[in-house]
């Protein structure tokens, strides 16, 4: 019989999202954060370049401009009233980070300092503008460190290397999750008034990725498994600059910092495809461009990667060209000097894992795997949302990458990633302390934990003849095959069939350790099935989706369809297949028009 | 090429005792080490246990000793350890559960009990408290710690008694310490000038040359004893 623990609030993940919505949660309510991984290990640590306000430390700038670049960027998917929300709370939010202790660079004055970023311009020149405010390249990392010292010091409650398994619904109301404690192998339950989730993302589906090993798409998976749809799952961002081979970021600060990309005869390509912003035009344009460029036989060497190109003497030529100022009027010319000091982790990553020093030498990049779009949907406070009407689930929130709200629409633009979990991590976590304090505990259902050890069972049964490392590859390769940067029906329906076949192959996986203390072998395998479930749910979805639409970009339906397709995708894991419905996106005051950079 | 990866191996439920395994891999001169455990959890032994998260030395999870040395094992490649032989061992003076996992919880009481966190309860203005580009500077390198606990495991006077705080714990204090934001200096520096404070540290660097962000752990160190010297921050 499992242990059986009581709070108000149960915080799921111990990312950006998480510490911040436990801070706002706790400060009202009993709350628990429980993580599978130290906090200080999430994913947000790995964020580089910037977390996007429209504070105008150094040029004006407007929340409106913000909120306009992100429905752009969105491909118009995103919903309006969410994004405007979103890009007001920006500013406070950012000095919020800044009154906790959050070290940001700063401006000869003091002040925040602000960096270009892709999509984001100055909405009458159309000119890049410095919104993403930055800690060198290490944005995320001083997030996360930040918001857990926060933590500690508001003596918040950690169940560290707790990983989540399942949610428990009541009367169609969340009630509380089990979770296995990994130096234990015990399972226990949660018993919550209100559940959080901020679990991250599931970019280890794709073969090319930025993301951590724990982006496995738990809680994405374990809410499908609970009847709860996913929203958007078809849009998934493949960012331009990932080390070739290996998919590890390069912050699009590099090219915010003048770097740009080149392809093997040398030429800036994205004159040709953003001749207002080039470089900084949003992530999908890039990549699909650095796609088209080695489709025309012009990656370097012939191979599939291209130069990111931010040593000075280059910097300083496309400067020049495209009469680059800075805040002072003053021509931009860059140093090798302020390049390290602006980009130290980049120098750092190129030389450990390259051998490559970017201050003299282009690094090689590939777009890759990076950032879920979509994912739980929820409304702009974090409550989860679980049909085409908008029905709240009481109890059950998400925020961060998890969850779908949905603010970023068909394509993220840098920088809102960070501002998404500070923003809606807060809200979910004052909306769930908020209910949890008007109302009683539901009855927890007869064994809770039954549904979660029947998935772990299955798995260590003997006489399994499948590896989980095989069908790991054999999805990841399909999957950045046919549903990476540009797709085919052809393409999907073969990538549906082999995961398909891989998920009842699955059935029959055979689990190496049976012990109980840190099985982490068999918490991987169990995140595999995630993964594949994700792969499935989100093949389906985008081979029903006949259109080109921000991430989403389909060789055979190469335009924009608003007339069928403004509509959010919604999308059921039944026991054979996955049912799909559609949503209306939320407009305001932004008229879909053609999106050029 | 052929490499022979040692590692150490201890499962509680069924060892009285650690011993070593020896696997024998493929391996491209530009693998991770972390790599190659990946390979032999996935392919050899599954019973292999190590934390590892974002596999390239920012997340903090997979510190171990890799032939002698603390290092993670997401940034040390192949290439880089000059020999094909490869002995992989959880690091010292923290107790060992399983395999490479070791119980971080001492590591982590250590950095909570330095108020790693700012402090300062005036009330903030309206938008960013003021902060100069040489003041941001003189606690920037502090900053990049990932508490991955490479320098404190390093650390000969750790190894000798548990209880002193180490050098990721005055890493952290320094951070605050020097932020001219900060208000809490002079607490800060009563707790590290304790029998088990900043004092225990002898200069051996070792920190130094086990941090994989190159933090100068050392000067920290003797930057914070100055100021508890002198009383002086400067």
């Amino acid at each position: 019989m499992e242990k059986t623990y009581q709070f108000d609030v149960v915080v799921v993940g111990a990312g950006g999202a998480g510490l911040m919505a436990a801070l706002y949660a706790s400060r009202t309510a009993n709350t628990a954060v429980l993580s599978k991984l130290y906090p200080t290990r999430s994913h947000t640590g790995a964020a580089q370049g910037g977390v996007g306000a429209a504070l105008g430390s150094e040029e004006e700038d407007h929340p409106k401009w913000h909120t306009y670049d992100t429905v752009k960027g969105s491909d118009y998917l995103g919903d309006q009233d969410a994004i405007e929300f979103l890009c007001n709370e920006a500013i406070d939010a950012v000095y919020e980070l800044e009154h906790m202790g959050l070290p940001f660079s700063r401006t000869p004055e003091g002040r925040i300092a602000q960096r270009p970023f892709g999509g984001h311009t100055n909405n009458i020149t159309g000119k890049p503008v410095t919104r993403a405010c930055y800690a060198a390249d290490r944005t995320g990392h001083m997030i996360l460190q930040t918001l857990y010292q926060q933590c500690i010091k508001n003596n918040v409650n950690f169940y560290d290397e707790y990983h989540v398994v399942d949610v428990l619904i009541v009367d169609g109301a969340a009630a509380g999750v089990v979770a296995i404690e990994l130096s234990t192998g015990e399972f226990h339950v949660f018993h919550a008034k209100a559940v959080i989730f901020a679990t991250g993302g599931h970019g280890r589906i794709w073969e090319v990725t930025s993301n951590a090993y724990a982006y496995s798409g738990d809680g994405v998976a374990i809410t499908l498994r609970r009847g709860i749809p996913a929203e958007d799952m078809e849009f998934f961002q493949f960012h331009p600059t990932g080390i070739y081979r290996l998919g590890i970021l390069i912050t699009e600060g590099v090219r915010g910092e003048g770097g740009v990309l080149l392809n093997d005869k040398g030429e800036r390509f994205m004159d040709h495809y953003a001749p207002t912003v080039k470089d900084l035009a949003s992530r999908d344009v890039v990549s699909r461009a650095m796609y088209l460029e080695t489709q025309a036989g012009r990656g370097i060497g012939g191979k599939r990667y291209m130069y990111l190109d931010v040593t000075p003497e280059t910097v300083n030529k496309y400067a020049a060209l495209d009469g680059r100022k800075r805040p002072d009027g003053t021509s931009y010319v860059t140093t090798a000097e302020e390049i390290l000091s602006k980009l130290p982790d980049i120098v750092d990553f190129c030389r450990t894992y390259l051998g490559v020093d970017p201050v003299s030498q282009p690094m090689p990049v590939q777009p890759t795997a990076h950032y879920a779009m979509g994912g739980i949907p929820t409304n702009m406070y974090g409550e989860v949302v679980i049909d085409e009407n908008n029905t709240v689930m009481p109890g059950m929130y998400a925020a961060g990458e998890v969850a779908c709200v949905s603010v970023h629409g068909a394509n993220r633009l840098g920088t809102n990633s960070l501002l998404d979990i500070i923003v809606f991590g807060k809200y979910s976590g004052l909306k769930g302390a908020e209910f949890a304090n008007g109302v009683d505990f539901q009855p927890l259902p007869e064994n809770p934990a039954d549904f979660a050890r029947a998935q772990f069972e299955a798995l260590l049964k003997e006489g399994g003849t499948e590896k989980a490392s095989d069908i790991a590859t054999e999805m990841k390769s399909v999957m950045n095959d046919h549903v990476g940067v540009f797709r085919t029906e052809e393409g999907m329906q073969n990538a549906l069939q082999v995961i398909q076949e891989l998920k009842e192959r699955f059935k029959h996986v055979q689990v190496g350790d049976h012990g109980k203390i840190f099985n982490t072998d068999i918490l991987n395998t169990w995140e595999l099935g995630n993964l594949l479930d994700l792969a499935e749910v989100t093949t389906v979805s985008a081979l029903a989706r006949r259109e080109s639409r921000g991430a989403h970009a389909r060789e055979d339906y190469p335009k924009r369809d608003d007339q069928d397709w403004m509509k959010h995708t919604l999308a059921w894991l039944r026991d054979d297949d996955v049912e799909l419905r559609y949503k209306p996106v939320t407009l305001t005051r932004f008229e879909p028009k053609e999106r050029v950079y | 090429m052929e490499v022979t990866l040692k590692v150490f191996r201890y499962n509680p439920e069924q060892d009285k005792k650690p011993h070593y395994e020896k696997y024998k891999i493929e391996a491209e001169p530009t693998d991770r080490v972390l790599d190659l455990l990946e390979y032999v959890k996935g392919y050899i032994d599954g019973t292999l246990s190590f934390r590892r998260s974002c596999a390239h030395g920012v997340c903090g999870s997979d510190a171990m000793r890799i032939n002698g040395l603390n290092r993670l094992a997401c940034k040390v490649l192949v290439q880089d350890l000059k020999s094909k032989k490869i002995t992989v061992e959880p690091i010292l003076g923290l107790r060992v559960i399983k395999d490479l996992i070791v119980d971080m919880e001492p590591f982590f009481e250590h950095y909570r009990s330095v108020l790693p966190y700012l402090i300062n309860d005036e009330a903030p203005p309206k938008k960013e408290r003021l902060q100069s580009i040489d003041e941001r500077e003189r606690f920037d390198d502090t900053t990049k710690c990932i508490l991955c606990a490479a320098c404190t495991t390093s650390c000969p006077s750790f190894w000798a008694n548990e209880r002193y705080v180490g050098p990721a714990a005055i890493v952290a204090a320094h951070r605050f310490i020097y932020d001219s934001r900060d208000r809490g200096a002079a607490e800060r520096l009563q707790i590290l000038n304790d029998q088990f404070g900043v004092y225990r540290c002898h200069t051996i660097f070792n920190c130094t040359v086990a941090c994989p962000r190159e933090i100068q752990v050392t000067q920290a160190i003797g930057e914070v004893k100055k100021a508890i010297a002198t009383g002086k921050l400067d």
